[in-house]
């Protein structure tokens, strides 16, 4: 079982298995009564929040929601997140790489101190996430003299916010990619190495080709992840319009000035990029559940 | 190796460290002042107790949903196990102005409320709504894949030896689900401690009354009490580190109790 909220993330959904015989499931009215209270629950939690925001979106018609995306300061906005996610995912897909390499594949002093490291992120609150580098970089920060003097700035600018979204969403990547490697064991790269391949051609040959749909997975959850942070960008953005604000802190700027069919507009463009995450990963898990058995079938087999 | 440690000191380590040297950089006395303020206690007790109340919510609810999900068939059952994972997915800020709205004395659900004299929004029921939002898949998770391991000759024989339903699921099954229920719960309070985004539109923010620690963070930052925000984010992120290594160890013993 994962540990942390992306492990949760991607647990395999249970295999399918025929219903249990009469007698050792509940009275039929039991299951009717539990599947609606569990239905109404998520019918209210989940279906209902996420029609809303398209409803409240396209209430004033999609003239409007077209003209609350592409004004100026929205578009702005779009840039300024993509630009974000470009940078931080490959960052992160190449940390969760060589981090999950060095846990599974090598043993070493302070391993276990390495891995709850790799962990921490998703237990900071974000908002400290977003304070601690306010506290190195800020104005008054370790070193906000010196960035001051040499006229960098990373607090309230550019820098700052890729340093937060990295710190939020890197563990995403190489948690998976632990989880996989961990289990696929070290017997086929020692086996590669013995037949004479160097680290590179093994890296390529034998580790890829195994961890391919967890790493795919750990980039789709860590780029919806850079896409959507909030509160640790929140308190690094400083909110100068059309230059910090990404799109979640656009969302609430619009929000906090009443102007909620236009707010509502740009959280839909979020609420799609979630739902399209969450297609995307089911699509992933089954691929993966898929190749998995195949390789089982061909061990089996052979 | 050299990448990966570079890296984690870097993003991680030197910042998390510069909490504790900010907290005390005024000195013990004015960190523990900053910590007893009342204000200050009030948010902690806010946020601890909303969350608890949210995970017990999502404790009781999430385990009737993993049931249903993994045992019984109906239509969309596919999609919905799909949904559960919307709250990870969906961007806090949007879920804050979401169910801000929703529960608002004039939105769909807020307005069911009002007659009764509930507040929906701003109040502590409201921060306790966006907390079970953001829980809700934890327990759902962490029980879907041990309830569909359950083995159900244990539950055939409980059943031959003439135990009624009742005693079957709560002799054999409970006490087996029980360990990943608590682990689901863990995680799901641990990460309501920490939220602000789902949590800040719909709080409403008064001191004493709906200010949760996140919130309290940042308005002590946006007044350049650095040191201030700091020694209350310290005293957060002990809370967190407490219920993480808790939540190890309950995962160790469940490990063990599961014969894995």
């Amino acid at each position: 079982m994962e540990r942390t909220a992306a492990g949760v993330l991607t647990m395999s959904a249970p295999t399918l298995r025929p219903p249990p015989r009469p007698g050792l499931t509940e009275p039929a009215a039991v299951r009717v009564l539990l599947t609606s209270v569990a239905l109404l629950f998520l019918v209210a939690f989940l279906f209902v929040p996420l029609a809303f925001i398209f409803v409240e979106a396209l209430r004033q018609g999609w003239g409007a929601y077209v003209a609350a995306i592409n004004e100026p300061g929205a578009r702005a906005a779009i840039w300024l997140t993509l630009l974000v996610a470009a940078l931080t995912v490959p960052a992160n897909a190449l940390f969760g790489l060589t981090a999950a390499w060095a846990v599974t594949k090598f043993d070493f002093r302070g391993k276990r101190l390495l891995t709850t490291l790799i962990d921490l992120p998703f237990a900071v609150s974000p908002v400290v996430a977003g304070l601690v580098f306010v506290q190195l970089f800020g104005r008054r920060g370790w070193f906000g003299p010196w960035l001051f003097e040499h006229d960098i700035k990373i607090i309230f600018a550019l820098p700052g916010i890729v340093l937060a979204t990295i710190f939020v969403s890197f563990p995403f990547v190489a948690r998976e990619l632990i989880a996989v490697m961990e289990a696929s064991g070290r017997e086929e790269e020692e086996a590669a190495g013995l037949l004479g391949a160097n680290g590179w051609q093994t890296f390529m040959r034998v580790t890829l080709p195994n961890i391919k749909w967890a790493l795919l997975s750990g980039v789709i959850l860590c780029t919806a992840r850079a896409l959507g942070e909030f509160g640790a960008v929140s308190v690094v953005s400083g909110r100068i319009r059309g230059e910090t604000t990404t799109v979640p802190i656009h969302v609430e700027i619009l929000y906090n000035e009443y102007a909620f069919q236009a707010s509502f507009a740009v959280a839909s463009l979020l609420a799609v990029v979630a739902v399209v995450t969450l297609v995307l990963q089911t699509v992933v898990e089954r691929r993966s559940r898929q190749t998995g058995a195949g390789a089982a079938e061909a061990a089996v087999q052979a | 190796m050299a990448f990966t440690v570079v890296y984690l000191t870097a993003i991680v380590l030197v910042p998390l460290l510069t909490l504790p040297a900010k907290s005390f950089a005024d000195g013990w006395g004015y960190f523990w002042q900053t910590v007893v303020d009342p204000r200050v206690v009030a948010s902690y007790r806010l946020t601890v107790g909303a969350s608890f109340v949210a995970a017990l919510v999502n404790g009781v609810l999430g385990f009737v949903v993993a049931w249903v999900l993994v045992r019984y068939r109906f239509p969309g059952r596919r999609v919905i196990d799909a949904m559960i994972d919307l709250p990870f997915a969906l961007p806090t800020a949007v879920a804050g102005i979401t169910l801000t709205s929703l529960y608002a004395p004039t939105g769909w659900f807020g307005q069911y409320l009002e007659p009764y004299g509930i507040q929906g929004v701003y109040s502590p029921l409201g921060i306790t709504i966006a907390l079970i939002f953001i829980g809700l898949p934890f327990v759902v998770r962490t029980l879907q894949p041990v309830i569909a391991d359950l083995d159900v000759e244990l539950e055939e024989v409980a059943t031959s030896l003439g135990a009624s339903r009742w005693q079957v699921v709560f002799r054999v099954i409970l006490p087996y689900l029980y360990p990943a229920w608590l682990i689901g719960f863990g995680m799901a309070f641990a990460r309501a401690i920490g939220e602000y985004g789902s949590v800040v539109f719909i709080a409403g923010n008064m001191p004493m009354r709906t200010e949760i620690a996140s919130l309290l963070i940042v308005t002590k930052l946006t007044q350049y009490d650095y040191v201030g925000a700091a020694a209350v984010a310290f005293v957060l992120l002990i809370l967190s580190f407490i219920l993480l290594l808790t939540l190890n160890a309950l995962q160790g013993w469940s490990a063990r109790r599961l014969g894995y």
